[in-house]
């Protein structure tokens, strides 16, 4: 009898256990599996419903397409590159060099965070663009007749959008691993004789790989995926993979 | 543990790239955060080649002062040399030293023997001085068996041996040590002390600012000690010196367990020694130059007090007994001459008093001394 009472409620247990799973696997169908397979089945199949490789394959072979890939690879390496490289630079002043304000400027910096990309391009357009701040005064003061500052409608201003809104993607977990960094570390490493580049290179960046990686992951998808930025600078030639597909959906 | 140094690696070594012989010297080295001065001008020398550990309550200040030595705090006022030469303003890694601290710091991601080369790599050594260096620090510590393991596959002492390791490869000028042990139990720690102590019996020329605040280090490793309190030197001397003969209250309630008793001075004895009156006990005890009617207190350690008399012990006081606590190896006799607190510590009491017994405590004269309550250095 008490065998009984015992096994019961175990077995209730883990049949309850079993249909816990049920409700995050129905909302990752809703959500996310069956806009794919709609997806999938636009891509894939024919008028008729049946598969069929060939409309993709023309796609995928056409010189948009590879254009737009090379261009969103390109922007995507060299934006992801940029944010690293400041990111990295802003998070170890802030983390080890801190200065009076040092946080409010992280701060500053998170903002951008909560700004739609597109607004970063329209600000950059009233600095560098050609009728923008820095043309006015340069042509003003050389005299010139046309703007010389250009390359915000190049992939370039592209560049410099995307690291600037998506820097801190990898300046927040950088801050985060640097923070845990043992400060000990550090000292004994520059008494046994290191200069602070040997210090950052071989204590503090192994230290903080992880959240370099997930940090530079991130940026790396988020700017593969930018179409605001693009879109605003509306540099000629400059047709990454979000752009195409928006053309050609509408 | 076993500690061999090859006397000609060690002197291949030495002319390598740092003298290995040096002192440290404060001149009136004062440090403040913020405004508020945790350390006060402080003067005071390690020799060449000796261990000073520096000891004190938490907030006394000599971590502060180890940390200036480092190059970590910028002192407010004063200098630091290190070697006879001024280096107040240079760099942590221009100061030629190393440290070992009480949570290891060992690089977690780097292998022991690459914790141990890494001073060795950041000062431009010689691929195979490095090698060299690193066996043989290895060695020294007895752990050249686990120099292909990560720091987290040891146990705490194994790190901490490591971190001694990776600080004598650099062959620095000064060693320091702030609170090394404090993270390890307390057999651990034993052994280690003992360890530390062979380590500077093998390095001779090696010169230690040791930093803790555990009194029985201190003892069993320095040659001398200096006693912080509240930010100020308030003693220093050589290790039995101040432990038999402390200079005040503080020094001897500090360093070890002290009876203080109220003495009144009553005149001179034989060279180096005064005749005083403790309660209504007449003792002689060491001392010069104390004037007669002065007020001090007799300062006497426990273990130098006993039940039997003789000769050389011939100072003796009426006590009352009010606790007896048997230890194992010791017994603790807590009793009362007057108003004040007796405590003895004999290793064999063949008949353990009683509670509330007359006892009869005796003691040589020239294990007692006088000190003046509020002196300070």
């Amino acid at each position: 009898m008490s065998e009984a009472v015992a096994v019961a409620p175990r077995a209730a247990r883990l049949n309850l256990g079993a249909y816990w799973v049920a409700p995050p696997l129905i909302v990752l169908a809703l959500l996310f599996l069956y806009p794919l397979a709609l997806i999938a089945r636009a891509a894939l199949a024919d008028d008729s419903g049946a598969l069929n490789f060939a409309a993709a394959l023309d796609v995928l072979n056409s010189r948009a397409f590879l254009n737009a890939l090379l261009n969103t690879a390109e922007i995507a390496l060299a934006s992801t590159a940029g944010c690293m490289a400041l990111g990295l630079t802003l998070a170890l002043i802030l983390a080890f060099a801190p200065f009076p304000g040092a946080g409010f400027v992280a701060r500053v910096i998170d903002t951008f965070l909560a700004l739609p990309t597109f607004l970063v391009t329209l600000a950059f357009t009233f600095l560098y663009g050609s009728a923008g701040i820095l043309n006015g005064v340069v042509t003003s003061s050389l005299g010139l007749e046309h703007p010389p500052i250009d390359f915000l409608y190049s992939a370039w201003g592209v560049i410099l959008a995307e690291v600037t809104v998506y820097t801190p993607f990898v300046l927040r977990p950088l801050l985060a691993a640097f923070s845990l960094v043992d400060r000990s570390q550090i000292e004994v490493a520059s008494l046994l004789g290191a200069r602070p580049l040997r210090i950052v290179r071989e204590i503090i960046l192994p230290a903080a790989l992880p959240a370099a990686i997930a940090g530079g992951s991130l940026c790396l998808l988020l700017t593969v995926n930018e179409f605001g930025i693009v879109l605003f600078i509306g540099a000629k030639g400059v047709i990454t993979l979000p752009l195409l597909i928006y053309s050609k959906a509408i | 543990m076993s500690i061999a140094v090859p006397a000609a690696s060690a002197r291949a070594a030495a002319g390598a790239e740092t003298a290995t012989r040096s002192n440290v010297a404060f001149d009136r080295v004062s440090v403040a955060y913020r405004g508020a001065v945790v350390l006060k001008p402080l003067t005071l020398e390690v020799a060449a080649g000796e261990i000073l550990a520096m000891i004190g309550p938490s907030g006394s200040g000599k971590t502060t002062a180890l940390r200036a030595v480092a190059g970590f705090v910028r002192p407010a006022g004063g200098r630091i040399l290190i070697g006879g030469r001024d280096a107040t303003n240079l760099p942590p890694y221009e100061r030629g030293l190393a440290m070992v601290i009480q949570n290891y710091a060992l690089f977690p991601h780097m292998r022991v023997a690459e914790n141990v080369a890494f001073g060795l790599r950041a000062r431009g050594a010689a691929k195979d001085l490095t090698a060299e260096r690193v066996e043989e620090s290895l060695r020294i510590v007895g752990m050249p068996q686990y120099a292909r393991r990560f720091p987290r596959e040891l146990s705490g002492g194994q790190q901490q041996r490591v971190a001694i390791a990776r600080a004598l490869a650099v062959r620095p000028r000064v060693l320091l040590l702030d609170e090394p042990l404090s993270a390890l139990d307390a057999q651990i720690r034993r052994s280690m002390v003992e360890e530390i102590a062979k380590l500077d019996a093998d390095l001779p020329d090696l010169t230690i600012l040791y930093v803790t605040h555990d009194q029985s280090e201190a003892l069993t490793l320095a040659d001398r000690i200096a006693i912080l309190r509240d930010g100020e030197l308030c003693a220093v001397g050589r290790t039995d010196d101040l432990y038999h003969r402390p200079p005040n209250r503080f020094a001897a309630e500090f360093l070890g367990r002290a009876n203080l008793l109220p003495a009144v001075v009553e005149g001179e004895a034989e060279k180096g020694f005064v005749r005083v009156r403790v309660g209504e006990a007449k003792l002689v005890v060491a001392g010069r130059d104390e004037p007669a009617g002065a007020q001090r207190l007799l300062c006497v350690r426990p273990q130098n007090l006993t039940l039997a008399g003789d000769a050389e012990r011939s100072n003796r006081i009426f006590a009352v007994v009010r606790e007896i606590r048997w230890q194992g190896e010791l017994t603790h006799l807590v009793a009362e001459v007057g108003d004040a607190v007796l405590r003895v510590v004999a290793t064999r009491l063949p008949n353990p008093p009683k509670r509330r017994d007359r006892l009869e405590v005796f003691f040589a004269p020239a294990d007692a001394n006088l000190i003046v309550e509020d002196a300070v250095v």
